[in-house]
């Protein structure tokens, strides 16, 4: 990080100039930096090639750090991008990377679509063609552009194309021209599919979806090509509310207890964290990464605990915290939120008793959890009641609900909550899920191996 | 811009030298010649080959001189007596913005005053320019503030999603025409300005014949006369131009389509203010520039921010270095597609495909069928000569008696303040005053978002004259960032530029590059105009909090090592 003023002792990238890769010449400016005056080009004084990013855009960093890595030769490259990640990775926090949207609820890298046969070619044959704003997203998400089968008019691809093959959701259309005298009249004409059936109710507005609730909407219209069941089963807090108490104080929460459980359980039970990806064979998961699912923005995003069964309670409940401040900052990094393989998801705090969730693309179950029952209802369907003191503290970390309610019903004896989970039939029978839940409720019932 | 590329500079010859030595009102010329030598806004003149083709350049020119000033004495025979009273003191030719102000000037001056117009009234500005592309730059600036989710979620505004309906953005810019348009003719006609109907032509000295094809015309006289007809879109060869995929910016105004697609032949004002446009509107753009730089007629380090702001976080891309040699209109199932060339070694490069393509390469003079032979005056390229006081020059070299010319017809600074500026010049003269407009107190603006403004010269213009005279300069830069109405308008990319005398304070250039530029630039160039220097300006008072404080913190970081205030320098003439 070059001093460019007298003053400044840090800058912040405002934006690369140059990619990774790029042959650099001397005087060639490469990168703007926000210095505490102005933003200002940076220029190189050596030739050779951008090796490596060191900080990237929107991160600051002090003055005399390094901030990318030049190489002289190609093959110095390796190595220069070797010294670059030791870098990154024990980079100082006060890195604060922008990066994309975080694309919520576990949304996986999908495949590029089959080309699907184009009529109209480009003019001239075997050429590439591609919209500026497709290259730009190409270069941002390291498509390879000549691999690309182009949708676009004259064979040409798109910038949806370039979001198709990187898996990311479709930025909403910049602007959509309604002419406002079409608008009441043809709703049907502009979306075929959903809104011929819907008849215009007067006063009402469109409001597009964000990028984030987009991609939930993506991910749970793919959910249903998944043939799902559900197995619901009744747990006793009592225990878990005890051993919780005891480690409040460690900072301990109760979205860490109920992961580890939950870890703990699917080291037994691999096939629950298992995945079936093209719906001919299972992937078992060497990892257990529970997702938790969590309310933000209006949007919904899946942090995840890494390892969750390797972990001890306390380093996952640090963890936790560091995930949900990063969620509300929107910088969690894309395997922060998109590496899940079981997913956990609490209404309890709302005093739901017993929900059912969907199933995340690419996951082989996910599990509801509802709200603590001062008493024990049997059914067939099964309900989990959570204690009130556990819901709580859901809360707090990831609505800041109030805690003072905390113990409404704590003279009841036998509290209990329901748990419902929703897995994929194709490879998670109901017997597969039943002995699941059986071990994870013999876990809850007798936590104290969760502090082991 | 291509057509600038194009233009090759004339080496002076010894003989030209002498005739301008010759003449102290030409030595100056040359000498602002230097200054204007890369003047940004001149992208399709090159005032060097004009400069030094005013004078004859040959004996042959000489011996043509002689014939014709025979050929036009014995017209004048033919033709009767010279007039002794004339029909009015001054006719104009041309009713754009540069005819309309030296018309309200010359009737303030008590002059009896008519104006030709054979098309409508109001010229390129009104009608295919400046005036509804603001009404275009103004549905895109509201768009992209709509669309900036960021920036309003940054001010705590939320707005469902922002749409248009393209043909009423198109009526809104060709409403502001009409109404400006209207607005022109009623100012003529309530001064008692004869609007004459038809294409004027010079028939002889002082001698105008104007008509409708298939009418009588008309021959008037004037005792002095101002050609005013402005430019056209210029067109380089091997383009064809359709007029629905491959437009020019008389097309793009009426704004039939917003294409998917569209490249944008030249970066100069005009392409970028489209750009502004079609990508606020949902299209992507491509530039095709024939300089190794975009914006190359910018201040370099106005251009590289304008390009970091304007050009990379849009879906623009472009190609530099390189000409679009054919352009074919979209038919037979094929789109628009674009021949490129490199610039420099002129082979084959790419093959572009896109849905349309605008022609912005600059615009060419308007002086076909002014009946310019009929008083010996040759164009130059198409341009009509003018001295520094918009005198027209014949081929021989001298003033022609009572006729001028203004605006983009002369080619000096095509811009329709300019023109206007020019002719209020040249009424000035007539009325007894010499005036010699400073070119350099111009300021000049592009209507992106956030906007570039700029008056004088830009550094490396400045640089190369301070070394030939041999002064310093000094250069002070200030952020918006540092403004709290633009912190307050969350607009804080921006910056001002100041290029001046570090030992008298002399104004020499001042660049903007951020919101509003365009308005705030005037304070700078009135100093240049009226001789201001850096060290009283800045103890002039501005109000807080306001945009202007930029250019008040710019004079107030400027260091100027005397104080003393020296009079005002002789105003420079072009």
């Amino acid at each position: 990080m070059p001093a460019l003023s007298s003053t400044m002792t840090e800058g912040k990238i405002v934006s690369w100039v140059k990619s990774e890769g790029d042959v650099l010449s001397k005087g060639e400016a490469v990168v703007v930096v926000e210095s505490d005056k102005a933003d200002m080009d940076v220029e190189t004084f050596y030739d050779g090639i951008l090796a490596a990013i060191v900080v990237n855009e929107g991160e600051s960093a002090p003055v005399g750090a390094p901030i990318g890595l030049l190489a002289e030769t190609e093959d110095e490259i390796a190595e220069a991008k070797a010294k670059a990640a030791a870098q990154s990775s024990s980079a100082p926090a006060t890195s604060a990377p922008k990066v994309e949207e975080p694309a919520p609820v576990a949304a996986k890298v999908e495949a590029p679509a089959p080309a699907p046969t184009v009529a109209a070619g480009p003019a001239t044959p075997g050429k590439v063609v591609a919209t500026p704003y497709a290259k730009k997203l190409a270069k941002q998400h390291k498509v390879d552009i000549n691999k690309l089968a182009g949708t676009g008019p004259f064979g040409r691809i798109t910038p949806e194309d370039v979001e198709k093959a990187a898996g990311i959701a479709p930025a909403p259309k910049a602007n959509v021209a309604a002419p406002v005298a079409q608008a009441v009249a043809a709703p049907a004409a502009s979306s075929p599919k959903a809104a011929a059936s819907f008849p215009e109710i007067p006063g009402s507005h469109v409001v597009p979806f964000t990028t984030m609730q987009a991609a939930v909407s993506k991910n749970m219209l793919e959910s249903l090509s998944v043939p799902t069941f559900r197995v619901g089963y009744p747990i006793a807090t009592d225990a878990l509310d005890a051993l919780y108490e005891k480690v409040k104080p460690k900072g301990v929460t109760m979205t860490a207890l109920l992961a580890k459980a939950a870890a703990m359980a699917l080291v037994q039970h691999p096939v629950v964290n298992s995945t079936c990806k093209d719906g001919k064979s299972f992937t078992y998961n060497n990892s257990i990464n529970i997702a938790v699912a969590v309310a933000i923005n209006g949007g919904l995003i899946t942090p995840v605990l890494q390892d969750a069964d390797k972990l001890d309670l306390y380093l996952l409940s640090q963890k936790w915290k560091e995930l949900v401040e990063k969620a509300r900052a929107k910088q969690l990094q894309p395997q922060e939120y998109n590496s899940g393989t079981f997913t956990l998801s609490n209404l309890g705090m709302f005093g739901v008793d017993r929900f059912d969730a969907i199933l995340p693309p690419g996951q082989g179950a996910i599990m509801a959890v509802g709200a603590s029952k001062p008493t024990v209802i049997a059914g067939k369907d099964g309900f989990f009641s959570v204690k009130n003191k556990m819901l709580v503290w859901s809360c707090m970390d990831m609505c800041k609900t109030d805690a003072s309610s905390a113990s409404i019903f704590s003279a009841y004896p036998d509290n209990r909550y329901l748990v419902n989970v929703t897995a994929d039939h194709r490879i998670i029978y109901g017997a597969d899920l039943a002995a699941f839940l059986q071990t994870f409720s013999k876990i809850i019932e007798n936590p104290e191996s969760l502090t082991m | 811009m291509q057509a600038s590329v194009s233009s090759l500079p004339t080496p002076h010859r010894p003989h030209s030298i002498i005739r301008s030595n010759s003449n102290p009102s030409f030595r100056s010329c040359g000498l602002r010649k230097e200054a204007f030598g890369f003047q940004s806004l001149s992208q399709f003149l090159n005032r060097e080959s004009r400069w030094i083709r005013i004078f004859p350049t040959n004996p042959r020119s000489r011996r043509q001189f002689v014939f014709s000033a025979s050929a036009s004495a014995s017209a004048a025979d033919n033709g009767s007596q010279l007039p002794t009273s004339f029909d009015y003191d001054l006719v104009i030719i041309g009713a754009g913005v540069g005819g309309h102000g030296a018309a309200l000037h010359a009737v303030e001056k008590g002059l009896k005053t008519a104006i030709v117009e054979g098309d409508v009234m109001g010229g390129t500005c009104v009608n295919r320019g400046c005036v509804p592309s603001k009404a275009l730059l103004a549905v895109s600036g509201r768009m992209r503030e709509l669309q900036n989710e960021h920036h309003l979620k940054a001010l705590g505004l939320q707005v469902a999603a922002a749409g248009y309906d393209r043909q009423a953005v198109a009526d809104h810019a060709n409403n502001l025409a009409s109404k400006i348009r209207g607005n022109l003719t009623n100012s003529l006609k309530a001064l008692g300005v004869d609007i004459l109907t038809g294409f004027g032509t010079i028939v002889g000295p002082q001698k105008v014949k104007y008509g409708k094809v298939g009418l009588s015309d008309n021959v008037i006289t004037a005792k002095d006369i101002i050609i005013a007809t402005g430019s056209v879109p210029f067109v380089p060869k091997g383009i064809e131009v359709d007029g629905k995929t491959v437009i020019t910016s008389d097309h793009a105004l009426k704004l039939e389509i917003v294409p998917d697609w569209i490249a944008i032949v030249g970066s100069g004002y005009i392409g970028l203010e489209f750009s502004d446009v079609y990508t606020a509107l949902g299209s992507e753009v491509t530039f095709i520039e024939a300089m190794d730089q975009l914006m190359p007629g910018f201040d370099p380090e106005i251009g590289k921010l304008a390009q970091r702001v304007l050009i990379n976080p849009r879906k623009i891309d472009y190609h530099t270095g390189v000409f679009a040699t054919k352009i074919t209109p979209a038919k037979d199932g094929k789109p628009v597609i674009i021949e490129l060339i490199d610039a420099k070694t002129k082979e084959p490069k790419d093959t572009l495909e896109v849905d349309a393509a605008l022609i912005a390469t600059g615009r060419a003079p308007f002086t076909k069928g002014l009946g310019l032979d009929n008083i010996n005056v040759e164009t130059q390229r198409g341009f009509v000569p003018v001295d520094e006081r918009m005198r027209v020059i014949d081929a021989g070299g001298n003033p022609v008696p009572h006729l001028y010319c203004i605006g983009d017809a002369n080619g000096k600074l095509m811009l329709a303040h300019a023109a206007s500026a020019q002719g209020i010049s040249v009424v000035e003269q007539l009325t007894g005053k010499d005036n010699v407009l400073n070119h350099l107190s111009i300021p000049a603006a592009c209507f992106t978002h956030p906007e570039i403004s700029m008056v004088g010269l830009t550094e490396p213009q400045a640089r190369e004259k301070a070394e030939k005279e041999g002064f310093e300069i000094s250069i002070a830069k200030t952020s918006f960032k540092a403004n709290t109405k633009a912190l307050a308008e969350n607009e804080g990319e921006g910056l001002a530029k100041l290029i001046y005398r570090p030992d008298n304070g002399e104004i020499l250039g001042v660049h903007i590059f951020g919101m509003h530029a365009a308005d705030l630039i005037h304070e700078a160039s009135n100093a240049i105009a009226l001789g201001t220097r850096v060290q009283d300006i800045k103890f002039a008072v501005h109000a807080h909090p306001t945009l202007s404080e930029v250019l008040d913190e710019l004079y107030k970081s400027a260091k100027v090592n005397s104080d003393i205030t020296k009079p005002v320098s002789e105003p420079v003439s072009v």
